[in-house]
């Protein structure tokens, strides 16, 4: 069976699922897709199962060729896609035929941008999911980034679906570089002075181009510490705010270790990980304080709309 | 007994913090804790996260709610006893000292003033508590190293460690799971991988049992090397 051979890997191309969940005790990092929302509405939109792999370009996207025909679509950011040299819409399902290049170029807004298929990816699942992992060279495609030559199998390819031209929302835009990123205090923040948790939520900061998969690291005002930074070991969440001695905060993104010698000044919600996902270097954000409880409401408010856009398009399967 | 406290850890996470120091003791309650919460499968839990003194609780914030969460595990936290010396199990690991497998065994000896007989007897002669897993998949936080081995970790990490290696970094111990940058003093080498995808049993042990490395010899090494790269080593436990 065919699949999407890779003709040129882009600046850095992986395959992702939703992360590898249920072995972080044992010091699996999750890693998985960096901007969850883009992730789940490809798979949506396309009627694969929640958690179907797919590739996540990063500024630079690959070239793919179609070795035999399905259906596609692209989510996240704008990497100026062209099909056999037409130009093509985010946020819509098309369908590519057997010998069809699709191509990428720099992102016009917005990092990482998603390229899902019908039927999903065939690569084998480590420890459960298929995501790559590249500090532990494990998952995907021999655990590293694709490179020209790979080629992917498609697990169960659909060249037609039903309802095509149905099957698509409003894109979301990604062209903001002032971002408000809502913070919920917690975890050690009494590690930190007053003035110092003052500064962190009233100050700007700025993405530094040092960010990755692991973290983000941000320039700004330090956070100051009452003494000391360093706790005793303890386990790390997505999107948790550590602080190290120099005070400049970094956010743990989807390759966040598990487990880290940092005090913590609390967490980014959920739904905003999403944001930073496609947050250029250089962009500023503003922290906002928010509670469990306003955070836990927007999280279920955000997944009953992704159950609702599934439940429409899979009663056109 | 301190006072437990639970931190809010995000959205989607709380931490039941049971101290804050390392010691066995407490150490003790969090495992019991983790397996108090494993056996009782609250809905809406997801995985956890047990570490030296706290237990990192993942939810589905659409199951659980933050308030009833945080009631429950507060009271299964005031409930949970230590676990017991009775059921320590102990994996033996062969580890290989011979100066091909130890790199800085010359190092450490001239910072401890110790032979390397001496440092081989030091390090293989106790039985080493998990306190927790992290770092790298299968990467054990070994107590108990003794003092005359504390060594400072290198001045430059090195850029690839190979997996299976044994190092001790300032007063700790431990073997890389993986292939790794790190910046340990190497004084060995286990032909046993802590983290095996296509073994049965992908990581070897858990929080809360012990480690007791084996000295071996090279030809030891290479033939129980070729047992684990065929998947047919089982690394000898006792359990007590």
């Amino acid at each position: 069976m065919g699949g999407i051979k890779i003709r040129n890997g882009g600046a850095l191309t992986t395959i992702q699922d939703q992360g590898r969940y249920g072995a972080q005790e044992a010091g699996f990092s999750p890693s998985g897709v960096m901007d969850q929302k883009a992730f789940h509405i490809a798979n949506a939109l396309l009627g694969n199962k929640e958690d179907e792999a797919m590739l996540e370009a990063t500024l630079l996207g690959p070239e793919i060729e179609f070795t035999e025909a399905n259906c596609f679509v692209l989510t996240g950011a704008d990497l100026g896609a062209r099909l056999d040299g037409a130009e093509v819409p985010g946020y819509q399902v098309l369908t590519a035929g057997k010998g069809s290049i699709l191509k990428f170029g720099f992102a016009k807004e917005g990092v990482r941008g998603y390229i899902a298929f019908a039927g999903g990816l065939k690569v084998p699942r480590v420890m459960e999911s298929k995501s790559t992992s590249l500090r532990y060279k494990l998952g995907g495609v021999e655990g590293r980034k694709l490179e020209a030559g790979d080629e992917i199998e498609f697990c169960k390819p659909i060249p037609m679906l039903r309802h095509l031209g149905r099957r698509k929302v409003i894109p979301d835009s990604f062209l903001k570089k002032e971002l408000e990123i809502r913070v919920i205090p917690g975890l050690q923040k009494d590690y930190f002075t007053k003035e110092g948790i003052e500064a962190f939520f009233t100050t700007p900061y700025t993405i530094l181009p040092e960010s990755d998969r692991m973290g983000y690291r941000l320039e700004g005002s330090p956070v100051i510490c009452k003494e000391t930074v360093d706790i005793i070991s303890d386990a790390t969440v997505p999107g948790a705010i550590q602080i190290p001695a120099s005070g400049k905060p970094i956010i743990l993104m989807s390759e966040r270790q598990t487990t880290g010698g940092y005090a913590k000044l609390g967490a980014v919600i959920t739904a905003d990980l999403s944001l930073l996902a496609q947050a250029v270097p250089g962009s500023t954000i503003l922290f906002k304080q928010v509670s469990v409880e306003e955070a836990q409401e927007i999280l279920i408010k955000e997944k009953a709309e992704h159950k609702a856009l599934r439940r429409r398009m899979k009663r056109w399967l | 007994m301190e006072k437990i406290s639970i931190l809010t850890a995000g959205d989607s996470a709380v931490t039941v913090e049971f101290a804050n120091e390392i010691s066995p003791d407490i150490n003790r309650r969090v495992i019991a804790f983790g397996r108090a919460l494993a056996k009782k499968k609250i809905k809406g839990v997801l995985e956890f996260i047990p570490t030296f003194r706290s237990v990192t609780v993942f939810y589905d914030p659409c199951l659980i709610s933050y308030g009833r969460l945080c009631k429950l595990l507060m009271r299964m936290a005031e409930n949970t006893e230590a676990i017991g010396e009775d059921t320590k199990r102990v994996f033996y690991i062969p580890v290989c000292y011979e100066e091909a497998y130890a790199p800085d065994m010359h190092t450490v000896m001239e910072h401890t003033g110790l032979s390397r007989q001496s440092i081989i007897e030091l390090h293989s002669g106790r039985d080493y508590l998990i306190y927790m897993l992290g770092f790298l998949p299968g990467f054990a936080y070994l107590g108990g190293l003794d003092e005359r081995l504390h060594t400072p970790r290198l001045a430059t990490p090195r850029t690839k460690i190979e997996a299976g290696s044994v190092g001790i970094g300032g007063s700790q111990t431990g073997i890389y799971p993986l292939d790794s940058p790190g910046g340990w003093q190497l004084i060995g080498k286990t032909p046993v991988r802590p983290y095996e995808e296509r073994r049965e049993n992908p990581i070897l042990y858990r929080a809360g049992d012990y480690i007791r490395f084996v000295p071996i010899k090279e030809k030891e090494y290479q033939e129980i090397d070729m047992y684990c790269r065929a998947g047919n080593y089982h690394c000898q436990v006792k359990e007590d």
